[in-house]
């Protein structure tokens, strides 16, 4: 019994021991990981991977996927750019970003819950088309971001605390909120558990399908207001490779890509593996080509490590 | 007499997290004997079933086959050793034929590898032929009937020469005929020396065709006892611990003004049906498999398409094109299929019951869980659901339990009507007597119910008025006064014609 107990909470926790363990390895490659500094740069980084990894656990937890979050994001990233440059006007950037984010991520769930195509297929058709899209705003030159107010938002701090990392959080308790208080929260859960038997109790599945797909692309929008505000400048391969980081925070985090269970919480602390893994390879001079190597290699260790995990609980059952 | 045993069981435990399900129970089984396992919801019959079919494993004791101590890791060494079970959920491969089903992993090869088509299906069809089956060997399996696929598991138990079968709820899914078919075969499986392990919540059928059985009481063994040497009463006590009077509640139904009405319902399967549903009233709909009943209970509450039709509440004529908008208008529905549809086996006892009233817990966005887990523990108390937690997953409940969770979520959302496909199936009989009572106490309340079921005495004891469809057409409709399983059967099947 004491054993089941264990590993049941080994089973809840995974994702935060996986870190643990991580970051004691990070401390003892490189002193300098654990100073503060460090540390604040290492949550800014993965503040956007973060954001649209929060989106994406609402996507998965349904059994869906979102390749297209990399184009919204630079779709929003570079209107957003443009309005800045014109206007100067920090709060219509903002916006235009936000609304980008929001439109897409309709379109998404349009296509998805409306005409039942599946998500893969559909979001894959989204993510090319809206790469196509920024291309041809940016005729493939950047836009740079001018504007102080409009960069402090990836750059600045608040109490020594950097702003990015104050939103993440902020979108994190909203997140964790919505899925474990809300009845839409719960319709999300039931959705991703057994759609039929979620729509024979009542549940409106094609709205809470279609609105995972929207807060997908609110997210996208935040995060690629983050994003052009850091680097100062929005690009045609803004948000480019982002879907990958973001499935790969959701799966280190142990939801499930059938849907039905999980948290966001897991999600940000998968971010931050990744992230800590990127940070202590930077740390150590490690050929930046050869990051992918140890991240895929992390990814494939921990799915395997889970699933033993598992297999070791449903046997002690 | 005790080397006669094809299989016995020796103070079996086993332990599930929080639950002890087995707590050292015995089983003797002779060769060409049907032997039943009784017991309540939860009981752990179907957990000593799929320990002993090598399904899952046990925490401790022993088992015999044919007096050699044996220990099971997988279904596959189970059935070498002549121990199959008959499963509920669909386990065969769809797309291919019944013999090849039949046959799998074992296919007959020729000396060069290839399959040996020929004998193959000459093999099958003569395995067919000694049960009686007149399914043709070749036909693909996706286009049996339920009843057809649980036969041909049978027949393939045969094929690897199995010496015990087990049955657990086969009838839950059958109609009285095809349960007439199973147990032909039953007593021919018994003629050729093999042995059945019959689960069933039905005590006439165990009364029926079972030799012997044993009871169970919350994972402990309370007694094996000879057919003969028991009857109803008995049984029913050892199971529940006390004895249950009276199945059905005795209704006097003074009819009241008409609260609901379907006009002119057409869809695929379902033709011009009207109906009126009066105030308290429990009307049944009865008729065979394919009759169009569940297809009518699907169409009014807006889970299926249909192509015309009209449904009034209160003379209101109301929109419920989708389920949501049926429960809005007060109508609630209890699937007859609680894996696929009634539950979310994933998520939590708690989530589920919950799941059709969530808007009513909500202050603004937020879910108001106190009140909700208030209201949840009241249902589960209600229904007396056995479980550890609230919060313990729908899926790792026993069938019958299940089958009260989905019960209870539409009770907590509290519609005036309420449509009940099979509400009782695989419920043990106390557990029966107690939903009896609540659809009894609901229709005093002044909710209506429309039963639909195929356990003809559950819908000539419960209902008010039963209507009886046939081929998508109401054809007659039957007062409470000229019930009988007879006349049902008899207009059901089409062997009485018609008036009007
Ligand atoms: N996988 C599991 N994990 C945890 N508990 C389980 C699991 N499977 C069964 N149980 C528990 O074991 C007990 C016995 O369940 P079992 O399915 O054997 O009952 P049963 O006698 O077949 O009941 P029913 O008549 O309702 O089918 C129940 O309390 C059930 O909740
Ligand atoms: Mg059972």
């Amino acid at each position: 019994m004491n054993k089941n107990k264990l590993i049941n909470q080994i089973n809840v926790y995974r994702s935060v021991m996986i870190l643990l363990v991580i970051c004691v390895f990070a401390s003892i490659l490189s002193p300098s990981f654990l100073s503060v500094n460090n540390l604040f740069n290492v949550f800014k980084q993965i503040t956007v991977a973060g954001i649209v990894g929060c989106g994406m656990t609402f996507v998965i937890l349904t059994g869906g996927i979102d390749l297209s979050v990399g184009s919204i994001m630079g779709l929003a990233g570079v209107l957003a750019s443009g309005v800045l440059a014109t206007t100067g006007n920090v709060f219509y950037a903002m916006g235009t970003a936000i609304l980008i984010g929001i439109v897409c991520g309709t379109v998404n769930g349009f296509w998805v819950a409306q005409c039942g195509i599946p998500p893969f297929i559909s979001t894959l058709g989204m993510m090319t088309l809206l790469r196509g899209c920024v291309l041809v705003y940016t005729k493939g030159s950047p836009i740079p971001v001018k504007v102080d107010a409009y960069k402090y938002i990836g750059k600045g701090t608040i109490l020594g605390v950097p702003v990015p990392v104050i939103l993440l959080l902020i979108i994190f308790i909203l997140a964790h909120y919505v899925l474990t208080q809300t009845a839409f929260g719960r319709c999300i859960y039931a959705f991703g558990g057994n759609k039929e038997a979620a729509r024979l109790s009542g549940i409106s599945t094609k709205k809470t399908e279609w609105m995972v797909y929207v807060i997908n692309g609110l997210m996208c929008g935040i995060a690629a207001i983050i994003l052009t505000a850091r680097l100062g400048s929005a690009q045609s391969t803004t948000g480019e490779g982002i879907e990958m980081d973001a499935i790969a925070a959701v799966i280190l985090g142990g939801t499930s890509l059938s849907g039905g269970t999980g948290f966001v919480l897991p999600t940000v602390v998968g971010a931050m593996i990744m992230g800590i893994i990127d940070n202590i390879l930077t740390l150590m001079n490690v050929n930046p080509h050869a990051t992918n190597i140890v991240k895929g290699a992390v990814i494939l260790i921990a799915v395997l490590v889970d699933k033993k995990v598992k297999d070791l609980s449903a046997k002690a059952e | 007499m005790q080397e006669n045993l094809v299989l016995k069981l020796d103070s079996i435990v086993k332990t599930f997290p929080g639950v002890k399900a087995l707590d050292g129970v015995h089983l003797d089984v002779y060769p060409g004997e049907v032997h039943a396992l009784c017991g309540e919801n939860g009981a752990g019959k179907s957990t000593l079933m799929k320990i002993i079919a090598g399904a899952q494993p046990y925490t401790s004791g022993k088992m015999y086959v044919d007096g050699k101590d044996v220990v099971f890791h997988s279904t596959k060494e189970a059935e070498r050793m002549g121990i199959a079970m008959i499963y509920q959920e669909f386990n065969m491969v769809p797309d291919l034929s019944v013999a090849e089903n039949m046959y799998l992993g074992r296919l007959p090869k020729k000396a060069y590898g290839a399959i040996d088509w020929k004998k193959l299906y000459r093999d099958a069809k003569e395995v067919l032929h000694k049960l009686n089956l007149k399914v043709d060997e070749k036909t693909k399996v996706s286009h049996l009937s339920v009843a057809e696929s649980q036969m041909i598991e049978i027949a393939k138990c045969l094929t690897i020469g199995a010496k015990v079968i087990i049955m657990d709820e086969p009838t839950a899914a059958l109609t009285d005929d095809e349960i007439e078919i199973l147990f032909q075969i039953i007593e021919d499986l018994k003629k050729q020396n093999i042995a059945i392990l019959y689960i069933s919540h039905r005590m006439d059928e165990i009364f029926r065709i079972s030799n012997r059985l044993t009871v169970f009481r919350d994972g402990k063994f309370i007694a094996t006892k000879k057919i003969e040497d028991t009857n109803y009463d008995d049984v029913v006590s050892m199971m529940v611990g006390r004895s249950v009077e009276n199945l059905y509640p005795s209704r006097k139904y003074e009819q009241q003004e008409v609260i609901f009405e379907v006009k002119d319902m057409n869809s695929k399967g379902v033709h011009n049906v009207n109906l009126q549903l009066h105030k308290g009233e429990i009307l049944g709909i009865s008729g065979l498999l394919g009759s169009g009943t569940i297809e009518l209970s699907k169409l009014i509450y807006g889970a299926i398409p249909k192509v015309s039709g009209n449904v009034f509440v209160n003379g209101q004529e109301i929109n419920c094109d989708t389920p949501k908008k049926a429960l809005a208008a007060g109508i609630g529905f209890v699937s007859d299929d609680r894996k696929q549809e009634g539950l979310v086996l994933i998520r939590s006892i708690r989530e589920n019951i919950a799941m059709s009233s969530l808007k009513r817990y909500s202050k603004g966005i937020q879910i108001n869980k106190k009140y909700e887990l208030g209201q949840v523990e009241k249902q589960v108390k209600a229904l007396n659901i056995k479980i550890s937690s609230v919060s313990q997953l729908a899926g790792k409940l026993s069938g019958g339990n299940q089958q009260k969770v989905v019960f209870a979520k539409m009770l907590e959302a509290n519609p005036d009507i309420l449509i009940l496909d099979e509400p009782t199936r695989g419920v043990d009989v106390g557990a029966k007597a107690e939903i009896y009572a609540i659809m009894d106490q609901l229709t005093k309340e002044g909710k209506s119910i429309i039963l639909i079921s195929t356990d003809l005495p559950e819908v000539i004891g419960m209902s008010d008025r039963i209507l009886i469809m046939r081929e998508g057409n109401v054809v007659f409709e039957i007062s409470k006064e000229e019930m009988s399983q007879e006349t049902i059967l008899a207009y059901a099947s089409g062997g009485v014609s018609e008036h009007e």
